[in-house]
């Protein structure tokens, strides 16, 4: 047996996994039309290579990369192109952003795929190539594209390549059920990863809250003798254990150190649904065009997940789920912890979204923040050993400095903080100010540097011009006091 | 904070201020009870009549700052502080002295510093030393504990002393004050007395004062029930605790004739009620682990060198206050070591 690490704090949760989890996954229905943002990952937006009108096919790329931190967007269903423009889409902020809709014709008409057969034939690069291509980001939340992740670089050598299944966030199921019935589609993700990243072993972790799950990996294990080095790794159900660094420290006991990246200690991670769809990319061809979301909570009738195509309205998934509520105010996108208000039900998914959440068991009513009593829980709480209600205290009085001297900037926002806190104070929300005023106030400094700069390299110019033509004027004066002089003589 | 009132997490749990100090209150219980044993009812209408005035001139001092009287009434805490004064006052303190005390901890001490969490000083121990120094004499005449008085003070005549300050007729002003053990032992030693002779008057029981260690001893038995709740941690009761023990063990070592026991200082005077109610006070204390640790070890060793060497018989007060000034500075050099930094 392994011996575990731990990290501090962490929060021991009602789970809520076992409301979706009745049902096995299901096709969600085809939506009429679909609406896809051009920015579905970390990076640059991607490009479109369609225009309005146009008849795409199922699985055809419809956007292109856009820079290095960027991948391909393909269309879920075959249909029209009707519109390239503004959409709202899925955001904090209710944000809108340039998006592709296809109004589908219901034919699921697929283009031509290009899968391998023997995956162990391409190389490193040109599997990087396939997996970006096929538009694939890390589906666990982050949406970083994934091809960059299996980049290790001549630098680096990797230990290991960690699976992360530990979803740690309360009634998301979705990467549980994807180790429950696609077990062995994940181990041809792992194989083709490890065959990109040359990783020396694998470990799949999973919160010992998934027995079912274990099972099915394990004994998919079993019959695969070719993962070798691999092993399945059982952790102990505390939130956030599925965050990438705590994971990291449950099993390797090691800390990736301050701004340096899993890699850069010999690790490796991607989530369990990524593992799958690289797997999909890769041996079937099938580009990133679906993925699997939770539909939960307490005003959902037929709880479960579903298989979604990218860009399908939230509004359908939850009339096929049998949701009771459509009220935006009452859903939201991800976990009660780190998860965030809808603005409303026509947010088509996108490939970061897991959950739809409609109803949380003890939600937070009418938050009556009192004053911090420095009781000191939420530093009990921080899986990052930070010191909250300092940080706090600073960034109320917007000493923005000080609240990084205290470390902000090491905040994962996990939420453990804000949970504890017998005084009910939203602590994330004022870290995230923090943030987010620091950053503005950075940029803004670069911004005035940049004026500064300008401002004395005109002056400077101004200068050198006036003297030069003080010079020049002394010396026609010269020249014509002497022409005068030489006339006077003469 | 209507801005704020849609950001995750959404999940809530179960923990709230008032939880936390109902708790407390809860913990005090015991020692309360031991101290209306051993000192008579006294003790009970000096706590009755602070926590009216506490809870009066926090919501003068709530409507004169606009705040909302209902969430912050409610949140127990100037019950707490209340508590503290009255049960540090001796038991029949006339009226004006808690009054005074309790008034001046919730208006100054807490409210013009800002209210709950905004106070660098622990406003009990504000009080108590404020009226310490004003008041010494009335602050020092003690009750002798019930079982050696010579006569009792029943309920009607505590009233009567307390509210007129007049002694009822059967009971004469010796009856009614005494030294308290912290004061003989600091008093006999200075007369060239050894600790161990000290301790032969009845006053002590030959141990660390007759009902003053089963005060203390239900003061640290809610304390424990406080860390057991997590209503507070261990760090600063233990450091207090050990702090004083390790000190008061090397003195007696070295001079086992003019100083008491470690067990003595542990079980007498404030000790007990400063290490697990006091110092703990999370408003006004160190916030890191290993600040708490300083903090409390502090606390035990200032209590130490002004019970012994300094002016006053006990010095749990001022430790605390010495303690409370040095916070910031603890608690910006404790900050632990963040996830990756370098070790």
């Amino acid at each position: 047996m392994r011996q575990l690490g731990s990290f501090p704090g962490g929060l021991v949760l009602d789970g809520q996994k076992n409301r979706s989890t009745h049902l096995a996954i299901r096709q969600a229905p085809l939506s009429k039309t679909l609406i896809l943002p051009l920015q579905q990952h970390i990076g640059e937006a991607s490009v479109p290579t369609v225009v309005i009108g146009e008849r795409v096919l199922k699985g055809q790329m419809i956007a292109r990369a856009n820079g290095h931190v960027s991948v391909n967007l393909h269309a879920p269903s075959s249909g029209h192109i009707t519109a390239i423009d503004n959409q709202d889409i899925p955001h904090p902020s209710g944000l809108s952003a340039l998006s592709i809709s296809i109004e589908t014709d219901g034919k699921e008409q697929w283009a031509p795929l290009i899968k391998t057969d023997n995956y162990q034939k391409l190389s490193a690069h040109d599997l990087r190539q396939n997996i970006r291509y096929a538009g694939i980001v890390g589906l666990g939340g982050a949406g970083f594209p994934s091809f960059i992740k299996l980049n290790p670089g001549i630098h680096h050598f990797v230990d290991t390549l960690i699976l992360n299944g530990v979803e740690c966030e309360p009634y998301i199921t979705c990467d549980d059920m994807i180790m429950r019935e696609r077990a062995e589609g994940i181990l041809d993700g792992i194989a083709i990863m490890r065959h990109a990243i040359k990783a020396k072993s694998c470990i799949i972790a999973i919160e010992d809250n998934k027995p079912e799950a274990i099972t099915a990996m394990q004994s998919a294990l079993a019959q695969h003798s070719d993962h070798i080095d691999t092993e399945i790794v059982i952790v102990p159900t505390r939130y956030p254990a599925g965050s990438e660094k705590q994971l990291i420290q449950v099993i390797t006991k090691l800390q990736v150190p301050n701004n340096k990246l899993p890699i850069d200690i010999g690790i490796v991670m991607h989530n369990v649904g990524t593992a799958y769809a690289i797997g999909r990319a890769i041996n079937h061809g099938e580009p990133l065009i679906s993925r699997i979301v939770t539909i939960t909570g307490q005003n959902v009738n037929k709880a479960g997940n579903l298989e979604v195509l990218l860009g399908s309205p939230i509004r359908d998934l939850l009339d096929f789920c049998e949701a009771t509520t459509q009220n935006p105010s009452q859903l939201l996108l991800g976990g009660p912890m780190m998860g965030y208000h809808l603005t409303g039900c026509d947010l088509p998914i996108t490939k970061t979204s897991n959950c739809i959440l409609a109803g949380v068991e003890n939600a937070v009513t009418e938050p009556m923040p009192m004053p911090c009593i420095r009781c000191g829980e939420c530093a009990t709480a921080c899986p990052v050993s930070l010191l909250p209600q300092q940080i706090y205290w600073h960034a109320r009085a917007k000493e923005l400095e000080k609240t990084q001297e205290y470390n902000l900037f090491d905040c994962i926002e996990c939420g453990c903080c804000s949970y504890v806190c017998p005084s009910e104070i939203p602590l994330v929300q004022y870290f995230r100010f923090a943030k987010t005023e620091i950053m503005n106030q950075e940029d803004e400094k670069k911004k005035s540097n940049v004026a500064r700069i300008r401002h004395e390299n005109r002056q400077t110019r101004q200068e050198t011009e006036k003297r030069e033509k003080d010079l020049r004027q002394q010396r026609r004066k010269a020249t014509l006091a002497s022409e005068h002089v030489d006339k006077e003589t003469s | 904070m209507g801005l704020f009132k849609l950001t995750p997490p959404f999940l809530s749990s179960t923990n709230r201020v008032t939880d936390h100090m109902l708790q407390l209150s809860l913990a005090l219980f015991p020692a309360i009870i031991a101290l209306v044993y051993y000192f008579g009812s006294g003790v009970l209408i000096n706590i009755i009549l602070a926590i009216v005035v506490a809870i009066a001139s926090e919501a003068l001092m709530l409507n004169l700052r606009q705040r909302p009287l209902k969430p912050y009434l409610s949140d127990g805490s100037a019950i707490v502080t209340a508590l503290l004064i009255a049960v540090a006052l001796p038991p029949l303190s006339p009226w004006w002295l808690t009054t005074v005390g309790t008034l001046f901890a919730i208006i100054f001490a807490k409210h013009l510093y800002g209210g709950l969490g905004y106070n660098p000083f622990n406003p009990a121990m504000i009080a108590y030393v404020l009226l310490l120094i004003s008041f010494p004499v009335e602050m020092t005449s003690w009750l002798p504990i019930a079982s050696l008085a010579e006569s009792q003070v029943t309920f009607s005549s505590a009233l009567q002393i307390i509210f007129t300050e007049q002694l009822p007729q059967q009971l004469s002003y010796d009856a009614i004050s005494a030294a308290t053990p912290l004061d003989m032992m600091k008093t006999q030693i200075g007369l060239q007395q050894t600790p161990s002779q000290i301790l032969e008057n009845p006053l002590f029981s030959r141990f660390a004062g007759e009902g003053w260690q089963w005060v203390n001893f239900w003061f640290a038995i809610g304390g424990i029930f406080l860390i057991y709740r997590k209503i507070i941690s261990w760090h600063i009761p233990v450091a207090v605790i050990v702090s004083l023990a390790i000190i008061a063990f090397i003195t007696w070592l070295i001079s086992p004739e003019t100083t008491a026991s470690p067990l003595f200082h542990l079980f007498s005077g404030a000790t007990m009620i400063g290490a697990f109610f006091i110092a703990t006070d999370p408003v006004s204390g160190a916030t890191t682990i290993k600040g708490r640790l300083i903090f409390g070890a502090g606390i035990g060793l200032l209590t130490y060198v002004i019970r012994v060497w300094g002016g006053y018989p006990d010095g749990i007060a001022f430790a605390v206050i010495l303690m409370n000034m040095l916070v910031p500075l603890i608690d910006y050099y404790t900050q632990p070591r963040v996830y990756g930094a370098n070790r």
